[in-house]
């Protein structure tokens, strides 16, 4: 698989937490969820969705998505049009309910990428290539677990098609 | 080969002899847990299968606690949804509103979660378990739906972490104040993807309510999850539980405990003689302060309560503070007992009226203030004291307010002085 998109990266890199990613204002409201995208980022910055294109990536650094279990987090990101989130690590729920929705997570050193860098994920090869910086760097492969729930689409997917887990 | 006790729960969960970290199982669960945010999505995503049963009525926990009673119509809705998905599939442990109480303080004293057990909640404090020595680790609503369907999940074995606590305590330190001081010292991501296996003399000398505070906030050092080694106070505090809910029909608890020469990714010590009570300072739980180093902090709010510290024991502890004394004119102080049961015995030891002569509201069982749900939301530049897990941006209100982390005796102190305070300087 080969995503295209700019990276988009706040100001604020470090504990971004699942507040922040979508704030308690509007997801306890919102049950739409291309609505509730509508407020990804919000609080980093006003205008966060409003510069997203499709495919675009989330970039950031330590312990992106810490906090709360909800959903909400992964799926305003997801419907917002991110391809991929590339951060130096993930908080572990997150990461899990990444998966489990289907939007796939990479876990890179992330100090040499910019807001609005063009970037080309082959996850694949296990390739990130910054196209404006002109560097490229390796990206681990997903285990196989993660490989499958991607591949399907995620876990409700995955179980519509094989009626249980075949993870 | 040696196996830490996490180790062993999940090679039992799986079929198999030994698990190694880094490892992909597919465990069986025991309990699947919901709460009124993440039970309604879970209960659309479980439709979607298109499956007729759940995999064991008796082995779901639905409880409405975080905007109950109602705040809303939107909050009734999901508890309404909660309820029929209960009826449509015979689902034993729905607890409505009278019985309600706050989900992580109310499964143990339900001794609905025991030893051995593997746990999966939607709802990150879901690790509170852990204080009972069972695997419990908090998902997201697909997990559960999933957990609902199938009675299983999949996991990937943590690394394993130690954490040994020895020593004396200094007075008015609780278990609370023995986590935020481990999490100032490891940081929020400090145990991410990992176990923290909590043990050693002074862990021993702690009570339940104290061991249940601090498994609560494993996450909040990035936690899988967080574990105690069960004891005899373990297994006092489990049959009694049983006993007095006269439940006959439990399943059998199981005792493990690590290998001596057990694997760690690190092995950790801390004197107790060195931990002062602790604040926690906007807006990560690892800004830990020793209440001596905190300076003048004002404050408008104090509350008392959430599944960190809305047991018995911290009621009577801010009891104990709060006797004779009054609330600060320019603070409001909210008391909330994390379930009914707790409700009724701090009414019975007539801890309520000593709340009540300090200026206290007290409210039924609900988490309410600690995510800004309602009972207690802060105004912009407002600064609140909570014995609850979390002070993020906005955490309990505007995002322009703050909250500081403490024990119970700190915020019922602070609720007095006007600022945060220790007991000792009243």
């Amino acid at each position: 698989m080969l995503l295209k998109g700019s990276a988009r990266k706040t100001k604020v890199v470090d504990d971004i937490n699942t507040d922040y990613i979508i704030s308690g204002r509007y997801k306890f409201k919102i049950q739409d969820p291309y609505e509730l995208a509508k407020h990804v980022m919000e609080d980093l910055d006003p205008e966060f969705y409003s510069k997203i294109k499709k495919g675009d990536f989330i970039v950031a650094g330590r312990n992106f998505g810490c906090g709360s279990s909800r959903e909400q987090a992964p799926m305003a990101i997801k419907y917002a049009g991110i391809s991929a989130v590339i951060a130096k690590s993930f908080a572990r729920i997150f990461y899990r309910n990444c998966f489990n929705l289907g939007l796939p997570l990479i876990e890179c050193d992330t100090d040499n990428i910019n807001d609005g860098d063009e970037l080309e994920l082959d996850l694949d090869a296990g390739k990130l290539k910054n196209k404006t910086k002109d560097f490229e760097v390796a990206v681990n492969p997903f285990p196989q677990t993660m490989q499958t729930l991607l591949n399907d689409g995620g876990l409700v997917e995955h179980f519509k098609k094989h009626g249980g887990f075949k993870l | 080969m040696s196996q830490t006790i996490t180790e062993k729960i999940l090679a039992a969960h799986c079929g198999k002899k030994e698990v190694h970290p880094g490892e992909f199982i597919e465990a069986d669960v025991d309990i699947v847990l919901g709460n009124d945010i993440t039970a309604p999505p879970a209960i659309k995503e479980f439709e979607k299968f298109g499956i007729k049963k759940v995999f064991n009525k008796d082995r779901i926990m639905l409880v409405p606690d975080h905007f109950t009673p109602n705040k809303d119509i939107k909050s009734a809705q999901q508890v309404k949804e909660m309820r029929e998905f209960t009826k449509k599939y015979g689902i034993t442990h729905f607890f409505e509103l009278g019985c309600m109480g706050v989900e992580h303080a109310l499964l143990p004293e339900q001794g609905l979660v025991y030893p051995g057990q593997l746990i999966i909640g939607a709802d990150s404090h879901t690790c509170t378990y852990g204080a009972l020595g069972a695997f419990s680790t908090g998902v997201g609503s697909t997990d559960m739906a999933a957990g609902m369907a199938t009675g299983k999940v999949w996991l990937k074995v943590p690394e394993q972490m130690k954490f040994v606590f020895k020593g004396k305590f200094n007075k008015w330190v609780s278990g609370k104040d023995l986590m935020l001081y481990l999490i100032g010292k490891i940081g929020v991501d400090g145990a991410r993807y990992r176990t923290l296996e909590i043990t050693g003399p002074a862990i021993d000398k702690l009570s339940m309510d104290s061991r249940l505070s601090m498994a609560n906030m494993a996450i909040e050092a990035g936690g899988k999850n967080g574990i105690f080694i069960p004891d005899e106070k373990t297994k006092q505090y489990v049959e009694s539980a049983w006993k007095s809910h006269k439940d006959t029909k439990h399943g059998k608890a199981l005792y493990y405990s690590s290998d001596a020469d057990a694997q760690y990714m690190s092995v950790t010590e801390y004197d107790c003689a060195e931990i002062e009570p602790q604040v926690a300072f906007p807006h990560l739980p690892e800004n830990t302060k020793p209440i001596s180093k905190v300076g003048k902090v004002k404050i408008d709010q104090s509350f008392i309560g959430s599944c960190t510290n809305g047991r018995i024991e911290d009621l009577r502890i801010a009891a104990k503070v709060l006797k004779g004394k009054k609330r600060h004119s320019d603070v409001r102080l909210i008391v909330i007992p994390a379930t009914q049961e707790i409700w009724q015995q701090a009414n019975d030891e007539g801890l309520f009226d000593i709340f009540m002569k300090a200026g206290a509201a007290i409210s039924t069982p609900t988490c309410g203030p600690c995510l800004g749900g309602h009972m207690g939301i802060l105004a912009e530049g407002e600064r609140a004291v909570a014995t609850s897990n979390r002070n993020f941006v906005g955490r309990m209100g505007h995002p322009k307010s703050e909250v500081y982390l403490s024990n119970a005796a700190i915020a019922a102190a602070s609720a007095v002085a006007g600022q945060l305070a220790s007991p000792e300087d009243l």
